[in-house]
């Protein structure tokens, strides 16, 4: 919270300091991961700027999370050549597995899905990435069996 | 301003230069249709209700945003206009849940009359339908984002004419939905329950909680004796739910029907503005020789005590410890009424008619509590009052008058002022100069704190001493007031703060507008003021110590101001209170 509150001394010496929201927002979620009640609070009191209106800014934009991320990140790609080849049905495969939607994170904090565009491996679509590791040629089944074994580690 | 020529629909006019398309229609007779606009709040564009085709424009432009120029040629009705309009009414209408018939908003509703002018016969799309939650957890306002379509007059008058900013658009697109922070329950939030929102909403997406069923229920109980007070502005605004002018004073109708619906006893709360004066110019001379915190701050307001409590807990010193005339008039429902009756303070049933919803709110403060009761046991508001006049079929406007009860219905002219913008400064002025001079103030009407300008300041000598006071309507104007009194500490002696605009005439329960009005117009709200300054014009007794039954009630019971007895009674304490209320000083509103 230190560093958060030093980044926005900096910004009130700035002119309209109030139109720096945004970015305070993306630093305050480089450093915590997400947003949650009490940074938005501390934004909030330090800039001057009613809670309703920066609550409203933080879920206008889909890049801020207000939830922590899971331990791990799996990203499903929807890009097309992936989509033809069924990262529809693989995706709903990770949904059902891990009882969460998209922009979710289980329960238990170790998963959170997410989509994503073309990850450049469409020869092997179709692909999902989990963490920083590209796995492809996915089926629903296969996707389900990595999943359970990322549980095991 | 200078004089520009406009074509609208071929004819050609003179209009004023720097006024938007829609202005400059309305002062020559063309009303477009509209929907997200108000007058008093910033334009937001958002329903595009008010197109017109302007010559030599791509597109249809919005006349609510679009300015005037010279030489512009605008069609305000053209058959491709009137259908483009209308479909854009009717993808509002396509995900709004299709309950008029049962909706609180059902022959009052600005969607409503728009679509039916719009001609909209039959629904041409079916769309997504929302499915939120009602948040219900407010004593005093109900939000329901099912029936919203996000035109936003509640966002903006809450941030930019109360400063709250209790309410926001979250999310995006079609899962946009008005809300308070972290989408938290209004009690967990800064809103002040006054009600606005409910005032300038077009739909029933924001209403108040509704006591009437349990007024009903209790009416019927044979074993309760039944009291019920009645506000002054509520006689003011009552009249236009039935169809009446603004401002018709309907003070005995009101009263006969009250009587009507089975209430024992009908009493004014302009006696307990009265009373209020009576401690509170007492109060007054009291902190002016040196015991309490200057400037002293009004407490009548509920919305306004609950605004303070959050945005300027430093201020807490500086106001009145005294009750609202409803809260006081409570206390003595359950103490000084009953005794007199010799029956049980648990068996009166107290009920208020206010023009406030935050009076609900009030109603339920624990502070307020007196010997393990509620002084008022259930708040209604002037549309509360107006349904349920109507729903037993009483003929408000052709019954024939009748009285307040005794002992605690007399009131002075002064108790009636109270309901508006000034009012209780005036009504404080009129008893404090007299009891600190010892003589009578003769010109009683005090001119520079009348009227609908946002603050207000007047002075006047009290035996060679200067008294200055200030007084704001609305939260907005208030804190604007309070931080110029903050900067310099000696300039006012007694300020009045009122949390709605134009004071509790224009409160959150007031009526809804009527066709071709719009809410918080100023010419309805300077109307319902005059029925109140006319009906202290025609008082015989206008000053509040002048009123013989709050005279006999000092005698017989109270002692005098500020005794200890009045103490528990009447006054009461506030205390900061979470979350902390930001005020935005970047949001203006027009």
């Amino acid at each position: 919270m230190e560093r958060l509150k030093e980044y926005i001394e900096q910004v009130k010496k700035k002119e309209n300091p109030e139109s720096y929201l945004i970015a305070i927002l993306h630093k305050a979620q480089e450093l915590f991961g997400y947003l949650d009640r009490s940074v938005m609070d501390e934004v909030a009191d330090s800039m001057n700027i009613p809670t309703a209106h920066i609550w409203g800014v933080a879920t206008f934009y889909h890049y801020f999370n207000l939830k922590p991320k899971g331990k791990h990140v799996i990203s499903v790609c929807l890009g097309t050549a992936c989509y033809v080849k069924g990262a529809d049905d693989v995706l709903n495969a990770i949904k059902e597995e891990l009882k969460i939607g998209v922009g979710g994170t289980t329960e238990d904090n170790l998963f959170s899905l997410a989509e994503a565009r073309c990850l450049g491996a469409c020869g092997i679509a179709p692909v999902v990435m989990i963490d920083d590791k590209i796995y492809g040629e996915l089926t629903p089944k296969k996707i389900k069996e990595i999943i359970r074994s990322y549980r095991k580690k | 301003m200078a004089k520009i020529k406009v074509f609208i629909n071929d004819k050609p006019y003179e209009v004023e230069d720097n006024q938007t398309i829609m202005q400059a229609a309305d002062t020559v007779g063309f009303k477009i249709p509209r929907l997200c606009y108000h007058p008093r709040l910033s334009i937001e564009g958002a329903c595009r209700v008010c197109i017109v085709e302007v010559y030599g424009q791509k597109n249809y432009v919005a006349s609510c945003s679009f300015p005037v120029a010279d030489g512009m040629k605008i069609y305000t009705e053209t058959k491709e206009l009137r259908r483009a309009r209308r479909d854009i009414v009717e993808l509002i209408l396509d995900n709004h849940p299709q309950d008029c018939h049962t909706c609180e908003r059902d022959s009052n509703c600005e969607l409503q009359r728009l679509a039916y002018s719009m001609g909209i016969k039959k629904r041409h799309f079916e769309g997504e339908r929302k499915k939120y939650q009602k948040d219900v957890s407010s004593t005093s306002v109900v939000r329901d984002p099912n029936k919203c379509i996000l035109c936003g007059r509640c966002v903006r008058i809450c941030s930019e004419l109360q400063k709250v900013s209790a309410l926001g658009h979250a999310h995006r697109g079609f899962k946009t939905v008005v809300m308070p922070a972290y989408d938290l329950p209004f009690t967990e939030t800064v809103c002040t329950a006054c009600g606005q929102c409910i005032n300038v909403c077009p739909t029933a997406a924001f209403v108040e909680k509704n006591y009437t069923q349990d007024v009903f229920e209790k009416l019927d109980d044979k074993s309760l004796l039944k009291a019920v007070q009645i506000a002054p502005s509520v006689r003011a605004a009552i009249g236009e739910a039935f169809g009446l002018p603004p401002g018709t004073n309907m003070e005995k109708q009101l009263a006969a029907a009250m009587r009507k619906l089975g209430f024992d006893y009908v009493f004014d709360t302009q006696f307990g503005a009265d009373l209020t004066i009576m401690e509170e110019a007492s109060e007054f001379l009291e902190r002016l020789q040196g015991k309490g915190k200057l400037p002293m701050i009004t407490s009548c307001s509920a919305a306004w005590m609950k605004c303070m409590e959050q945005f300027h807990p430093d201020l807490i010193d500086n106001i009145s410890t005294c009750k609202s005339p409803m809260s006081m008039m409570g206390a003595l429902l359950k103490t000084y009424f009953p005794a007199k009756l010799k029956r049980e303070p648990k068996e009166v049933f107290s009920v208020a008619v206010m023009c406030c919803t935050a009076k609900k709110y009030e109603s339920a403060r624990p502070e307020l509590v007196v010997d393990g009761l509620r002084g008022v046991d259930t708040v209604i508001t002037t549309r509360e009052a107006a349904w349920m006049i109507k729903s037993v079929g009483i003929d408000l406007v052709n019954i024939k008058g009748e009285e307040f009860d005794a002992p605690l219905g007399l009131s002075s002219g002064a108790g009636a002022i109270f309901g508006t913008t000034g009012g209780v400064m005036e009504a404080a002025i009129r008893t404090a100069y007299e009891l600190y001079t010892g003589e009578t103030l003769v010109n009683i009407e005090v001119d520079g704190i009348r009227g609908m300008k946002g603050i207000k300041e007047g002075k006047l000598m009290m035996d060679g001493k200067e008294i200055r006071v200030a007084v704001a309507h609305g939260l907005g104007n208030a804190a604007d007031l309070l931080d110029i009194a903050r900067k310099e500490p000696d300039r006012f002696h007694f300020i009045e703060i009122m949390g709605c605009p134009g004071g509790c005439i224009g409160g959150g329960g007031q009526p809804y507008s009527g066709i071709n009005s719009i809410p918080l117009d100023e010419a309805c709200l300077a109307k319902r003021a005059q029925a109140l300054y006319d009906l202290d014009r025609n008082k015989t007794i206008r000053r509040s110590h002048e009123n013989p039954d709050i005279q006999r009630v000092y005698k017989d019971f109270l002692g005098r101001p500020l005794s200890p007895m009045a103490h528990k009674l009447l006054h009461t304490h506030y205390a900061k209170k979470e979350p902390r209320g930001i005020i935005s000083r970047n949001i203006k509103a027009r």
